[in-house]
């Protein structure tokens, strides 16, 4: 399994970068982490012919809080923002998320732009930036912009990221008060894809749960916001019975596929069982909780 | 002044002579540091590295095959197809001739006018790197015909299914009817009946190193050397020949160190015997090393089996008959050499076969698919027969409302039966099932673990204890391969030299693939020859430099090859006595070896230092009395005749908690009691008996290979076919009985595939115990979280 | 200043376990086969080339990394640790050393092709957590597959390591 022909740049700027994606176009892949697009090389399943190396770009690292903003820059590694007290401090759930990304090596050289740019419908990463309602800021020849991330992920490795395009930073708004996170997911082994998986935000006052983002990840081709179970449990108070009626809307909200691995029903059953814990979570004191 | 030999190295736990002590292995030392030496680490001059062309269809007529522009490619020496083999190699029949009515297809190394599986190679194409020989890969001109594909064992015998082979008549590969008693009576009088279909997931061995082999053919003198990762180098070397039309004496084959095989690197595959085709022609150094997607393809499957199976009890619970019908789909032809009846043979003998059974009926049929190729992997049959019958066990001790543990002690064999004969051939010379039981059982707190279980059940947590008593074949006789035609020794041998210096050379004729081959000689010879453990050097995996010998396979490395150990060690030994008896004017019966040391066997007092005994004999041969010549190599062979193969036992615990919400089974903790009769060194038997146990329990819970109904095989990557990692995992406690064979001096029966043979069955017993409260049950491996909660009737 | 045009073939120098070492190398060739094939430490292993089974962990600047997902170019400048060179190098040696000499005490390895990534890896959990519990032991290992042991030695010779070193601490 050897990767196919190739050529390599690396650029020494933004702009630079940028430059070279609008020259090549669709024949071109950033490389970021490599974590994803190495392997797809090495099975050829993926035949591009430049490969541009973000990896010598220092301003596109780096974790950072500006006002109420945490910003995390595209090439940060995983294991960087497992361990950054600053990401503890602005965006927990993230914090509780980085352990369940694949293992340690992984971690050390997989970056969170690259795992929002690939998109992959069962990372962990895209769905914390969906329930947190994350910014990302996007550079093109025409400038910046700003997508949120409940716009960003539109499908399958499907971003609204466009042609001559890459991923400056993600910009996280902060932890609200009285809010908590939980973070759970269910895969067989320790590191893999998640078959369900939940990344949730609440504002918790006793019993109560309100403002309340609970982004399913892997039972869809991208993550996705259970609003109909959100708002029956914004209603009044977490009882079972509620939670129950939850894990009901869920089915309006979630539609999972058969696929080799996994029937839907299988999917949507660990989803109902990953709200209901999530739930419980998130009304605990720590708040905290192994996701399995 | 004789120079005085180094003290002997004294484990902590075990004796000092060598047998028994938990000495860490010598040859480990250099694979910690990175120095080992696999295969593809072997790098001759010129060397070539070949890649293969795979059949993207289960079922496929090549229409058209143009090879001309991936010849003229980058770095391309020279590119192959079937029909290049073909001329170069004779085609090989995978049939053992003492199974009756046993049929398969003629088979070549690379497929000439059709593939018969998704994955079969089909062109050779040799490169200066591996890289470029993939670019030229994609250069290869093919056109298909697509046919039908069989992909389904239940129906391949129907008269609808094509038949893959038309000349065979039929899709069957092999039948087979065990009987014994009157199978019908005692259905016919039973008080109660339990039975079950079980069905076992296709798996594969997933060898971390993957299968790899570098020829390299001198064609100055027509030397043919190849370093592969085998288990077998002889058998290699003997089929190489033969299919090459090479004298056998022309042929080297050397297995260096091998990272892992667990019997899957024990059969012929068409893309190494191109890569050798590759070489002959080309007369240079070609490597073939299978990568990780293609390992999926390319390597030999295993298990993957339907059990049909019953049980015939009296009201009191004594077993009157057993039935079973057992079904499982190999590959588009047996494999070659060893064919792929074995698990159904095993599976066919065994159905509770560590009990007083009754009457008998197995049937067994292999039918041939369109997938992979199939063969032996770690314990063959026995996880399947062990799975079955204590799975019937369970039913039955549920039925009667008596403990599982209790139940099979009531009926385990009783021990005045040993010897005793089954049906189909095996005989158990003696097993220790009621001690190994009570062993176990002391060992796990049983009945501790059965309180908590009902306790927690009490909580709403579900937990289960799954004990799985099996029986394990070890030192096989010639009844095996011999006595079917097959060129695969059934005996080994060991060659000793005293060197100059006073060492021990050992030149054996199995091979080390991590489970202590190496270790094992060494001890055994230190030990009986009364030599420091250090100054043993083993040879190993070279067919030029080590006496024929059948390698290792079926749990006989130790049990044969250490009796040819100890036998070559006693003979020199008293060699070396008699010639030392003979300068002394004295009787050998006087004299002992310790530490190297000629002594004085009442007063310890030195007479000679083995180096003075190797210094007189090979430099001072005026000092020798001329009538008088020492033979200090000596060599000795030992096959195992008395039975069909020296069976051990055992018996296995699981401990699981089940999330009934989501079906996640977590393993709490494992126990396995062996009996493996005498141990040479305890630390590798006990992790060989851990690191079988995660096989099993790999096929209890998380491994199969899944094929689509058009034979494609869909989860064939390291993301999706799961093996066990460290996480998942639970720890093991291992203890042994000890019921020494009196087929050998040394007494060792096999320990490598005991954990594999009731693994997956402990597991699967303890989910069942867990689910039974709740009245499912799943009879499937592996019990998948979505098939435990199909059980549960929490999906659809 | 001009802009980098793509290349197939570049130089790169970097250090292997502690050595300078300058090569030619085309793009796409990954480290592990650099490491393996153009500087000849086959200490490292090739198991899966998808990133699965951790055979090809390597220390990168430090950190472990799976080689068959990093390009050799993207070495250049950097400090590399294999198995042939971790007992002795800075930082992590002693810890790669002890962990050598309790698994080979143990018997944490058979077939030893996933031994050296075993190490490094294990090596890099008692550096940051010293006093890892078993529990996390297995976790930090389960992205490194092997199929001979089970685990449960290496995972006995890592908890010893870690004991040890803590009782060797003032």
């Amino acid at each position: 399994m050897k990767a196919p022909s190739f050529s390599y740049v690396r650029p020494e700027s933004i702009a630079q970068a940028i430059d070279l994606i609008n020259q090549y176009g669709d024949e071109a892949r950033w490389l970021a982490g490599g974590q994803s697009l190495l392997a797809a090389l090495n099975m050829r399943l993926a035949a591009p012919s430049v490969l541009i190396d973000l990896n010598s770009l220092p301003e596109l690292g780096g974790i950072s809080v500006h006002g109420d903003k945490l910003i995390i820059g595209a090439m940060t590694r995983h294991a960087e923002i497992e361990c950054s007290p600053l990401v503890a401090q602005h965006a927990p759930l993230l914090s509780l998320a980085m352990p369940h990304v694949a293992h340690a090596a992984i971690r050390n050289r997989g970056t969170i732009g690259g795992s929002i740019a690939f998109a992959d419908p069962a990372a962990e990463v895209p769905a914390c930036c969906v329930a947190l309602d994350a910014v990302f800021v996007v550079a093109g020849r025409g400038g910046e912009r700003r997508v949120r991330a409940r716009d960003f992920f539109l499908g399958l490795y499907d971003t609204a990221l466009q042609a001559g395009e890459m991923l400056l930073a993600a910009e996280f708004s902060g932890v609200r008060p009285g809010e908590r996170v939980a973070f759970r997911e269910l895969a067989r082994r320790h590191g893999d894809y998640a078959i369900a998986g939940l990344a949730a935000r609440a504002t918790v006052n006793g019993n109560a749960l309100r403002d309340v983002d609970l982004a399913f990840f892997a039972v869809d081709t991208k993550p996705v916001l259970a609003t109909h179970a959100v708002a029956i449990l914004q209603q009044g108070t977490v009882t079972p019975e509620r939670v129950q009626l939850a894990q009901q809307a869920l089915a309006q909200d979630l539609a999972p596929q058969d696929d080799v691995h996994y029937s839907s029903a299988m999917r949507m059953q660990l989803a109902r069982v990953l709200l209901a814990r999530a739930v419980s979570d998130l009304l605990q004191a720590a708040g905290v909780q192994e996701s399995r | 002044m004789p120079q005085e030999s180094r003290g002997a190295t004294v484990s902590a736990a075990g004796r000092r002579d060598g047998i028994g002590a938990s000495l860490p292995r010598t040859n480990a030392l250099r694979l910690l540091s990175g120095r080992g030496q696999y295969v593809d680490d072997i790098n001759p001059p010129r060397c070539l590295h070949a890649v293969v062309l795979r059949s993207p269809y289960a079922h496929a007529r090549i229409a058209r095959l143009d090879v001309a522009a991936a010849a003229a490619a980058l770095g391309v020496v020279r590119v192959l197809t079937g029909r290049d083999v073909a001329a170069l190699c004779d085609p090989y029949v995978g049939v053992l001739q003492h199974v009756p009515g046993m049929q398969s297809a003629p088979q070549w190394p690379l497929a000439v006018e059709r593939a018969c599986w998704q994955g079969e190679p089909v062109a050779l194409v040799a490169a200066a790197t591996r890289a470029e020989a993939e670019d030229a890969l994609a250069l290869i001109e093919i056109e298909w015909d697509e046919l039908p594909a069989v992909t389904d064992a239940e129906s391949a015998l129907d008269p609808a299914t094509p038949v893959i082979h038309p000349e065979l008549g039929s899709n069957l590969c092999f039948e087979r009817v065990v009987e014994a008693g009157d199978v019908a009576a005692a259905f016919a009088q039973a008080a109660h009946v339990v039975e079950a279909e079980f069905v076992t997931g296709r798996h594969t061995a997933v060898t971390l190193e993957s299968r790899s082999l570098l020829a390299d053919f001198n064609s100055a003198d027509g030397q043919l050397t190849v370093w592969h990762s085998t288990q077998v180098p002889y058998m290699m070397q003997w089929i190489i020949a033969r299919h090459f039309r090479l004298p056998e004496t022309q042929v080297r084959v050397i297995a260096p160190d091998v990272g892992g095989s667990f019997g899957m690197k024990i059969h012929i595959y068409g893309d190494e015997m191109a890569a050798v085709a590759a070489s002959l022609v080309l007369g240079r150094p070609v490597k073939f090393v299978a990568d990780r997607l293609e390992s999926f393809v390319g390597d030999f499957h295993a298990r993957g089996h339907r059990v049909r199976a019953r049980m015939a009890l009296s009201k009191d619970g004594e077993i009157l008959g057993v039935e079973a019908d057992d079904l499982y789909g190999i590959g588009a032809y047996s494999g070659y050499p060893r064919g792929s009846a074995n698990e159904g043979l095993q599976v066919s003998n065994l159905v509770c076969a560590a009990y007083r059974r009754g009457a008998y009926r197995a049937v067994t049929r292999a039918v041939f698919q369109n997938k992979a190729m199939y063969g032996q992997y770690r314990a063959v049959g026995h996880p399947v027969a062990c799975l079955v019958s204590e799975g019937l066990m369970d039913l039955a001790a549920a039925k009667l409302d008596v403990d599982p543990a209790e139940f099979r002690r009531r009926n385990y064999i009783s021990p005045e039966s040993y010897p005793l004969k089954l049906a189909g051939g095996p005989v158990l010379e003696k097993l220790s099932q009621h001690e190994a039981l009570e062993q176990l059982l002391q060992m796990m707190d049983y009945r501790g673990l059965r309180a908590e279980q009902l306790q927690l059940h009490k909580q709403g947590i579900h937990r289960g204890i799954g004990l799985a008593s099996f029986v394990e074949n070890s030192n096989p006789s010639a009844a095996t391969y011999g006595q079917g035609g097959v060129s695969i020794a059934s005996q080994d041998s060991c060659t000793l030299k005293l060197t100059a210096t006073g060492g021990i050379v050992a030149a054996s004729s199995i091979t080390e693939c991590g489970q202590g081959g190496y270790a094992v000689i060494q001890q055994v010879v230190a030990a009986v020859c009364g030599v420091p453990f250090a100054q043993v050097k083993v040879v190993l995996g070279d067919t030029e430099t080590t006496p024929v010998g059948g390698g290792v396979w079926g749990s006989r490395g130790t049990g044969i090859c250490g009796e040819a150990a100890l036998q070559a060690g006693k003979a020199l030994k008293a060699n070396i006595l008699a010639f030392v008896a003979r300068l002394q004017e004295s009787e050998a019966s006087l004299y002992d070896i310790r530490d190297g040391r000629v002594i004085d066997a009442s007063t310890a007092v030195l007479v000679m230092t083995l180096e003075d005994v190797a210094r007189t004999a090979y430099f001072r041969t005026d000092q020798v009395p001329k009538d008088f010549q020492p033979e200090l190599t000596v060599t000795r062979s030992y096959a195992q005749k008395t039975w069909n193969g020296a069976y051990t036992n055992g018996i296995q615990a699981s401990y699981l908690e089940i999330d009934i919400d989501t079906g996640f089974v977590k393993m709490l903790k494992h126990w396995v009691v062996d009996d493996c009769g005498t141990i040479i060194n305890p630390l590798l038997v006990d992790e060989q008996i851990r690191g079988a146990c995660v096989q099993g329990m790999g096929a209890a819970l998380f491994e199969q290979c899944l094929y689509s109904d058009e034979g494609q095989l869909l989860n064939g990557s390291l993301m999706d076919y799961l093996v066990p990692m460290a996480g998942e995992m639970p720890d093991i406690a291992v203890g042994h009985t000890c019921t020494p064979t009196a087929t050998s001096e040394l007494g060792a029966k096999g320990a490598g595939e005991a954990g594999t043979a009731g693994a997956s069955a402990a597991v699967l017993n303890a989910v069942n115990d867990a689910l039974r409260p709740l009245g499912a049950s799943v009879a499937e491996i592996p019990a998948t979280p979505e098939r435990i909660l199909r059980a549960l009737g929490r999906i659809a | 200043m001009n802009p980098p045009q793509p290349v197939t073939e570049v130089d790169i120098a970097l250090t292997v376990n502690g050595e300078n070492v300058t090569r030619h190398v085309p793009v796409r060739q990954n480290l592990v086969d650099f490491l393996r094939d153009t500087l000849g430490l086959t200490g490292t292993h090739v198991g899966c080339e998808h990133g699965v089974c951790g055979a090809c962990t390597v220390r990168f600047d430090g950190a472990i990394v799976r080689a068959c997902l990093m390009l050799a170019v993207q070495a250049d400048g950097t400090d590399i640790v294999t198995i042939e060179g971790a007992a002795t190098a800075d930082g992590n040696g002693e810890i790669v050393a002890d962990l050598q000499r309790e698994f080979h005490q143990r018997n944490a390895l058979q077939c030893g092709f996933c031994t050296p990534a075993m190490l490094l890896t294990a090596a890099e959990l008692i550096a940051v957590r010293p006093q890892a519990s078993r529990d996390e032991i297995r976790t930090h290992l389960s992205g490194n597959y092997c199929r001979c042991t089970g685990y449960q030695s290496i995972v006995d010779a890592v908890e010893a390591v870690c004991r040890k070193r803590a009782g060797a601490q003032p």
